[in-house]
Formats: C-alpha cells, structure tokens, sequence
C-alpha cells in the first residue's frame, strides 16, 4: 500500500473509534435514563398528595421546537466543517447554542413557576420526586452539550477550527442529536402520557 | 521503557534515589495500557488482602457461637465493607487490568483506543477505592455516626434512608461506588473501542482469541447495566440529602423498586466478573493440552448468549420479595437457561483436554481444580433458580457458599493461573513452580473446607449478615469447621505473594514464549517494549504462532 | 457481655422444654425435616433438583477425572503435538439440546410448585395472623380473635384431612424484615409500603424457631420468631387465656400504678389498664412468652428487671430506652410485670 493510502486507512480508522466510543457512551447513557424513566412511569399516579401533573404541567411547545429543531442546525455546522466552510460551520454551530439555550432558558423558568407558585419541590409527593431528576438529568446533558458547542464556536471564531477537526464536532453533533432524542421520550413521557 | 529498565537521564553521580522518583514519576503519569493493567490488579491485589482480613474477622466471630470478638455494629461493618471491596475493588480491577494488558496485545495493536481515558479510569477507581475505605477511619460525619457503611453490599431500601441510617457511613458506600463506576463505564468504552477499530492486520473478529472475545461481551454487558447502579445511587443521594422520595416508603415510594435497579445491576454484574474468568481457561487449557480449543466458534457464541440471557435474569435475588407467581416462574426459567450455555463452556474446555497432552503446571493446576469447583458453583446455581427450593436457601449461608463457590473458587482460582500463566510475559521472570504447588494446594483444601462445610448451616436454617448465633441452634460444628479453612487459605495467598516478590528479583528468565504458546502477546519480547511490537504481526488464523510454527499443518483450512 | 452470653445459654438450654406438647422438636431449623405442607412441598422439589444436579454432578466430573488421568502427558509422548481436534457439530449439539431438555423438565416442575405453593386456596376455619416486622421484633395480630401479642407465634396442628392451616399477612413498620421458620415454609420478605402473604399448616405439634432472614440493621441477628404449634383444645385455651383483660393482682398496685406514672404506657400496650401505646410490644401477657426482646434473653425476672433497667445490657441498640429508674422503683416496676401472666 502507498503511503498516502495506508495515512488515509489510518485516520478512516481514527475517527471510527472516536464514533464506536461516543456510542458506548450514548449506550450507557440511555441505561441512565431509561432507569429514571422507569422510575418516572412506575410512580404515576402514586402520589400520596397534589400539585398533581394534569394541574401544574404546560406543555413547553416553545422549548420544544427549539431544541428539536437545533438539531438540523448541528448537522449543518458538522457537514460544513469538513467541507472547508469553517464560518458557517461556527455560524451553524452557534444557532444550535443559541436554540439550546432558549431550551434552558424556558426549562428554568416552569421549573421557577413550578417551585414558587405551584409549590412543587422534589420532596413534594413522588410526582416531584420524580420529575425534578427526569427533567434535570436532561438539562444538566443540554449543558454539557453548551459547554461543547460553545467550545467549537469559540474556537471557530479564534480561527483555530480547521476541516481536518470535522470529525470531533461530528461526535458533539452526534451527541447533541442524542440530547434531542431523550428530550422526544421525557416529553412523551412526562407531558403526553403522565399528564 | 521496559518494566526492569530504570530510567536514568541524569549522571550516575546522582545515584538510584533519582532513578527511583523518576520511575514513580513514570508510573503516575502514565498512559500505556500494560503498566496501568499492571497497576489494576496491583491495586486489586492489596485491596484483596484487606478484605481478606475483614472475612477472616467474621469467620473468627462467627466459629463459635456467642462471640464477642467483635461488637454487633462492627461485624456489620466487616460484612459490608468485605463485599463491597471485594466485588467493587478486587473483582472488577483485577479483571478489567487483565483486559487493558492483553487486549492490544492480543488483536496487534499498539495501545488501547483512548489512553488517557484509560489512564482516568484507572485514578478515578484509585480515589474511589481510597474513599471508600476513608469511611473507616475518619468517616465521623453528621451527628458522629459516620464509620465504615453498614448497610451491605447491597444496601437495599429503606434501610439505607436517612431515618434508618443516619450520619454518612452510607454516604460513603454510595458516593464511592458511584466515582469507581465512571470509571469502569470508560474503560468499557476504551475496550469497545479499540476491539471494533484497532484490530491489527489479519485479525478479524473471528479470528480474536476468545479473551478477547470475552472482554467485549464483558464491556457491553457494562455498557448496560453500570448506569442503573449508578441511576440508583444517585436517587438514593437525592433521597438522603433533598428530601426526595424514591425509596421511601413512608412517603409511597418502593422499596422493591431498589432492588429490582440493584439487582439489574448486580446480576449481569458477577457475570462480568466471571466471563472473563473463563475467558483466561479458554487461553490456558489448550496450550497445557497441547490442543486447540475445542468448538471455538461455540465457545464465543455461548459467551455471547451469557451476556444477553443474564439481562433477564435478576430477580432470582427477589424470590421471596413476593412479586408474585407469574414473575417467579420467568426468572426462574431465564436463570436455568443461561445454565445451558454455560454447561457448554465446561464441556468444550473438557473436550479440549480430551486427548491432549496435559502438562500439569501451576496454571492448569488452578484450572483443573476450577473445572471442580465450578461446576459445583454452576450446579448449586441451578438449585437456587428453582424458586420454592430458593425460598429456603436464599439469605441463608447456602447462598453465601454458593456465590463464594463461583468468586471464589472459579474466578480466583482462574485469577491466579492467569497470574501463573502471564506473569512471565508482563514481568520477563517465571514464577516459582514450587511455590506455585504449594499455592495451590494449600488454597485447594482450604478452600474446599470452608466452603463446602458452609453450605450445611444454610440448610439447617442459618440466615446470612448475623454477627452470633445461639448454641444447640445445631449450627456450631459447621461454623467451626468453616472457620478452620481459612488459616489455610491465608498462608496460600501469603506463599503467592512471597513467590512474586521472590521471582521479580531471582526467577528464571523467560524470554519470548516460555509455554509454547499461540497468541499474539507471545510474539514479542517479555516484558514488551512500550510500543508492544517493532512489526505488527500479520494474522493468519486463530493461532497465528501456530501457524508460525507448524507451516505443514496451518490452522486457516480447518476453521 | 459476659451477662449476656450467660443468658443466651440458658435461654437455648431451656428451648426444648418450650411449649405445651414438644415433640423432642430441637431448634435446629432443618428445613429438611418440614411439618408443613409448603415445606413439605420445598423437601419435594428439593430431592427432585438434587436428584438431578446430583447426576450431573456424577456425570461430569467423572469425565473431568477421568480425562485429566488418562490424558496426562507421559515420558514417552516425545515432542510432537497431539492431533488437533477443531470441534464436532453433532456433539456440540447433543451437549446443547441434552442439557436443555433438562431445564425445560425442571422448569415445568418448577412452575407447579410455585403456583401450587402460592396460590393455595384459604379454606374456612383458617387462622388469620397479621404480623408486622419493626427493628428488631414481631407484633403478632390475631384480628377476628382479639388477641396481641410479640415475639411468639402460636398456631393450632392441622389436620391434613381437615386442614385448618394459619395464613399470616406480613407487613413492615420500618425496614425489610424477612419471616422464615424453615420447617413451616419457605421465606417471605416483610416489605414496609407492601403487603405479602404465606401460609403454614404444621401437622405434628411443637416448638419451631425461625428468626428474621433479612438484614434490618444492627441487631438483625437477635430477631427470633418461635412458632409453638398447639394441639387444637390446647390452642383454644391459649387464645382465650390471651384474648382476657391483664391480671390486676392486688399485690401489684404499686408497681401497676408506676407503670401508668411512667413513659412506658407510651410505647407499650397492657389492656384492661390507661396503656395503649402502639411502638412497643404488647405486655398485656408478657409472662406467657419464653423469652424477651425476641430472643436475646430468657423471660425471667432477673432478665426482665435487667432489660428495663437498661435495654442495652441484653441487646445494645435496642430502640426501647434505658429507664433510668431507682432500685426500688425498678423492683417494684419488675414485681408488677411478672404479673402479667
């Protein structure tokens, strides 16, 4: 084999095992999750006491489409990169972040509404117990993919993101897709089946 | 660098003592996969001595009833902490450091996938183990109630809530367990990794030794079922420390729902422990029988199936928790198939030796005695997945033998061939064949006196976790005996650790292949050089040295 | 404690005394020598596994014996290799389909015993027994009987023509417990927030120890339950002689009215007089058991004077406070509980 050839096999090989790595780690996480979602279906409507579901919970249509819809957004900024368009990757990469953050935004604010007006807490009944982890667990993985996202923008507008780093933002938009689709199972799950 | 070599970049004038910083310098910043393999077991070995002696502190409290060598509160220490070590310190450490040498080495890569993480995995274990047994010592906490948890291994709900357990002796249980949990899921990750992508040229996945085989259903197994434990740890620390109801019955929460998360866990759990037991077997039996493994193909197929089957099969620890009759008879029938597969293994290992050559050394010694005990172990197994015989023998010190039987008897004893077996690879010295004998069979009758004695006060009605026990309850002359093998065992494991350091210093060296054997790690010098091979060996076959070495009868065209 | 281990002889010394008709009953829980259907059907299946296991066990390790004898290399076997054998698809199916017939004929066995043993009909005529488990001792409920006592479960024989079985509802005021008197039946978890059930039937009357099978903290080990099966006259008089007020001994009154005085009526029953706490045992019949603080000492004066005293002499940790009381009281206090009969 020439040498270019055997380069090419090898960095083919490279970014095979950053992609069966993330889904490792995609794999344990949806174990996480999917034990608070057991947790979460087993307590239905097993609280001793209220603010029940169907009384406090609005469905957060605006947060939803947010953070469903950044999802095309990652992509575009993951295809971009390799492509040489390192402005709009970052340009991509930073709607995905802004959309994010909306999400984050709008979470805090029910769970504010949640706390001090409804008077919800997580030692409320097993509802509160079981919605503040849920919901939160997801939240902290929206932060975590922040952080990430954040990191590529800044580094994109610093000039220091290169096509050949097409492959790392490739697993943070693999992981931001990830993030999405638990949100498409707590959302179902908390706000269309435990309602 | 070599393992023996030290690193000298200074004048001589300065002397070992510079040698000796730097070579620790060395070891701590580390990222190659064979010393932080070496430096797992090494750490699961000490953590092994220590709960040895918090076994033997039981066993001494318990050989004669209303003893008071220890107070209550303290053997209920000793039991917690003993199991808990043990499963969360030595098991999974000793194993996965086996996993992190041999792999790259055995598939013809030159480093696991990820090194650094690798490198995490392994501190983040160190800090857990550390904290863990921190507990003991300066675990005063809230209300001075701290100390070593005592809750078991465990630790089910609501007994480890904050009005049953007050103060932070749980917290340390639950807080460790969780950091060394991290850990594990990496390396799992690492391991996927690399035996998907990094595999050197020729090997293909079915041309991989069955360790290896072995280490990837193992690390998907944990890919599963470590973030349940760790899902449960952290709803037991929301419940402790926010208020938060999960398991707590006052409030309408389950405690049967801990187990169920617990034992999803913990059953695949001793699965993971012990396929890669058999995983060292798989290696070791055909090369002191001269003979290929038999029914390869099968071999990994039933790995394969144990990793999926033992996902369905955890509340056989839930028997008498009263899930009802139609749940009882699922588990029950999961829990004897995955007898099937597993009977398979045993019978390919003895097919493999059928007609060999057996060449008794130390290893196939503690494989022989493995083969016994094991299926001993396997068939006790079988007892307890017939739920109404298990609602006798649960909780009660047949099953205390039972699980001994398979941690003790099969994955220890395979721990220690595999430590005969490739000691001299990692080390370039054979261990002592003397030594070895007296090892193991000073471990052999040990081990059998206590253990099978144990089981007979189980079914004379002798529950689990109790620190005394009345007399003429008729259970004395078999806790006595009991506790009469472990001395033996003791001054077993003290001969193997004085046959390493001996041999470190003055054993025979070994050079490249010292059994004759036929996998990759054996085509390179002992100890391997940092970068495991000057040329990657070209696979041809499952026994690529085979191949080397017999060119008339190469194994490709039977395979 | 020296004191305690004294005691804790002398308790198990007298244990085969215990009871109205102890059929040379020792205490040694074996499960194989059950009194009771549930058990008897466990000793079944047991014999029927064993059976089995057992002649795997044969089977396998005979050939695992024979192959490492016969196979070892000799001085004569030179330096070549033995053949190579790779595998052989029709064994390797015989020793997967042979051990798989053997698990689905265990599983069809498995399955009727367990829907047998769980699903048992209760007949008209059984006793009902709610037991409640709490750290570290058993409330024991008689409901259609009025009757309240710890500790101590008696039970009439039943005659497997006529079964009059006892069916106990478990339930937990803490932790889990676990109820297991080996010669009467298999475990049962008591679960706090879970309600479980088991049923004994035991034909040959006696005295049967069983203890706490789940560990529920520090004195897990000190939670015996003891069943005293009662020939059926004998148990009507039992449970009449439960069922009555307490005893109100005029010799007594001091140490009655102290009693109400102090905090124990609190936590402790003695029904006929003010005490109607619920966290303790019930006292109404104190005298009638065979041991105190479910088993870690013999119910006798001096053990009952001691454990008011201070619980912890005979069982540290004990949730029941020490009393702290003078010599006298403690003397006149303890000459009113051995009243309680």
């Amino acid at each position: 084999m020439t040498s270019l050839a055997v380069a090419e096999q090898e960095a083919e090989t490279r970014a095979w095992r950053g992609r069966v790595g993330l889904i490792g780690l995609i794999m344990a996480e949806i174990s996480l999750f999917g034990v608070f979602v057991v947790a979460y279906l087993f307590y239905m409507g097993k609280s001793l006491n209220g603010p029940y579901p169907k009384d406090v919970l609005d469905l957060p249509v605006l947060a939803t489409v947010c953070l469903l819809s950044s999802s095309i957004f990652v992509a575009l900024g993951a295809r971009a990169l390799p492509r040489g368009d390192v402005r709009w990757a970052g340009i991509w990469l930073f709607v995905t972040a802004l959309l994010g953050t909306i999400f984050l935004a709008s979470t805090a604010k029910e769970w504010y509404r949640l706390i001090y007006r409804e008077g919800l807490t997580i030692g409320t009944n097993l509802f509160g117990t079981t919605y503040y982890p849920l919901v939160g667990l997801h939240a902290t993985h929206v932060i975590i993919g922040l952080c990430m996202l954040g990191l590529c923008c800044v580094f994109a507008w610093w000039g220091a993101l290169r096509p050949v780093h097409g492959e790392r933002v490739e697993l943070v938009s693999w992981y931001w897709h990830f993030v999405d689709a638990v949100w498409v199972v707590v959302f179902t799950v908390v706000y269309v089946i435990g309602r | 660098m070599s393992v023996l070599a030290p690193t000298t970049t200074s004048p001589e004038a300065a002397g070992n003592r510079r040698a000796l910083v730097e070579q620790l310098h060395d070891w701590v910043v580390t990222v190659d996969h064979k010393r932080l393999g070496i430096m797992y077991v090494v750490t699961g070995l000490v953590f092994f001595v220590i709960a040895g002696a918090e076994a033997t502190a039981m066993r001494v409290q318990l050989a004669w009833p209303g003893l008071h060598v220890v107070a209550p509160e303290t053997f209920n220490r000793l039991f917690t902490m003993h199991g808990t070590t043990m499963i969360f310190l030595v098991g999974i450490p000793i194993v996965f450091g086996f996993g992190n040498y041999l792999v790259p080495l055995m598939i013809g890569a030159r480093d696991l996938a990820f090194p650094r993480l690798n490198a995490f995995g392994f501190w983040v274990l160190l800090f857990g183990g550390l904290l863990l047994h921190f507990s003991v010592v300066g675990g005063d906490g809230l209300y001075g109630a701290g100390s070593a948890p005592a809750v078991g291994w465990f630790a089910y709900a609501p007994l480890t809530g904050r009005a049953f357990t007050p103060g932070n002796a749980t917290d340390y249980w639950n807080l460790a367990i969780l950091v060394t949990g991290v850990g594990t899921i990496a390396t799992a990750v690492n391991l996927v990794a690399t035996t998907l992508t990094m595999r050197g040229p020729g090997m293909t996945l079915g041309r991989m030794p069955i360790f290896v085989w072995v280490m990837l259903t193992v690390s998907g197994m944990t890919l599963v079922i470590l973030s349940p434990l760790s899902a449960a740890q952290i709803m037991l620390a929301l419940d402790r420390y926010l208020g938060a109801h999960f398991f707590d019955t006052q409030a309408g929460g389950s405690a049967v729902m801990w187990q169920h998360f617990f034992w999803f866990f913990g059953h695949p759990e001793v699965y993971i422990l012990m396929l890669p037991g058999f995983g060292f077997v798989s290696e070791i039996i055909p090369v002191f029988s001269r003979k290929v493994i038999f029914g390869y193909a099968t071999i990994v197929a039933a790995t394969v199936s144990i990793g999926l089957v033992s996902l369905s099969v955890w509340a056989h620890h839930m028997f008498a928790v009263g899930m009802g009759a139609p749940l009882n008879s699922f588990f029950a029938l999961s829990t004897m198939l995955i007898s099937v597969p597993t009977g398979i293994k045993i019978f390919n290992w003895l097919a493999t030796m059928y007609g060999g050559r057996l060449q008794f050394k130390t290893p196939l010694l503690f494989c022989c005695a493995f083969l016994f005990q094991f299926l001993c172990a396997g068939l006790t197994g079988v007892m307890l997945a017939v739920a109404p015989f298990d609602w006798q023998l649960t909780d009660s010190y047949f099953v205390v033998a039972h699980f001994h039987f398979v941690l003790v008897g099969s994955l220890l004893f395979t721990i220690f061939a595999a430590m005969y077996y490739w000691f001299p690879k990692v080390t370039g010295r054979m261990l002592s064949e003397r030594l070895g004998r007296w090892h193991f069979w000073l471990l052999v009758i040990g081990f059998n006196l206590t253990f099978i004695t144990m089981h007979v006060p189980g079914i004379l009605g002798m529950p689990r976790r109790i620190y005394t026990y009345q007399a003429d309850r008729g259970w004395e002359i078999w806790n006595l005996v009991t506790t009469l093998g472990v001395p033996l065992q003791l001054i077993a494991v003290l001969i193997f650790v004085v046959n390493v350091v001996l041999s470190l210093r003055r054993g025979t060296l070994a050079g490249d292949d010292p059994w004759d054997a036929w996998t990759l790690e054996w085509a390179t010098t002992s100890p391997p050089p940092s970068y495991n091979f000057d040329a990657i060996p070209v696979t041809t076959s499952r026994r690529p040295l085979w191949d080397l070495k017999h060119p008339d009868d190469l194994d490709g065209p039977h395979e | 404690m020296r004191r305690r281990g004294v005691l804790i002889c002398a308790f198990v010394a007298g244990l085969p005394a215990l009871g109205a008709a102890a059929d040379g009953q020792g205490p040694t829980p074996n499960m194989f020598a059950p009194v009771s259907t549930p058990a008897y059907a466990i000793r079944e299946i047991a014999f029927f596994v064993l059976g089995i296991t057992g002649a795997i066990f044969v089977v396998v390790a005979g050939l695992t014996l024979y192959t490492i004898i016969r196979f070892r290399r000799r001085a004569g076997d030179g330096p070549s290799e033995p053949p190579q054998v790779y595998g052989s698809r029709q064994i390797e199916l015989a020793w997967t389909v042979v051990p798989f017939l053997i698990v689905l004929v265990l599983f069809l066995v498995t399955a009727r015993y367990i829907w047998g043993i769980e699903r048992y009909q209760q007949p008209p005529g059984a006793v009902e027994v709610t037991i409640v488990g709490n750290q570290w001792w058993w409330e024991i409920r008689y409901p259609k009987l009025g009757v309240v006592t710890a500790n101590e479960l008696h039970v009439p024989v039943s005659d497997p023509a006529r079964p009059t079985p006892t069916f106990i509802t478990l339930e937990s005021a803490d932790v889990i417990h676990s109820f297991w008197v080996p010669q009467l039946a298999g475990k049962m978890d008591v679960i706090p927030n879970k309600t479980n059930h088991v049923w004994v039937d035991p034909t040959t009357p006696g005295t049967y120890v069983g203890q706490c099978a789940e560990y529920c903290g520090l004195q897990h080990a000190l939670m015996l339950l003891i069943v005293v099966v009662h020939p059926r006259e004998d148990f009507e008089r039992w449970v009449a002689a439960q069922q009555a007020v307490a005893r109100d001994d005029p010799a007594a009154r001091r140490g009655r009215e102290l009693f109400a005085s102090l905090a124990c009526i609190n936590c402790h029953t003695v029904r006929g007089t003010p005490a109607n706490g619920v966290f303790g045992p019930d006292l109404t019949h104190l005298m009638s058991r065979w041991t105190i603080g479910a088993g870690a000492a013999r119910n006798t004066p001096e053990n009952l004077r001691a454990w008011v005293d201070d619980p912890g002499t005979l069982k540290s940790g004990a949730l029941m406070p020490a009393m702290k009381l003078s010599r006298r009281d403690l003397d006149t206090l303890t000459a009113y509980l051995v009243t309680l009969r």
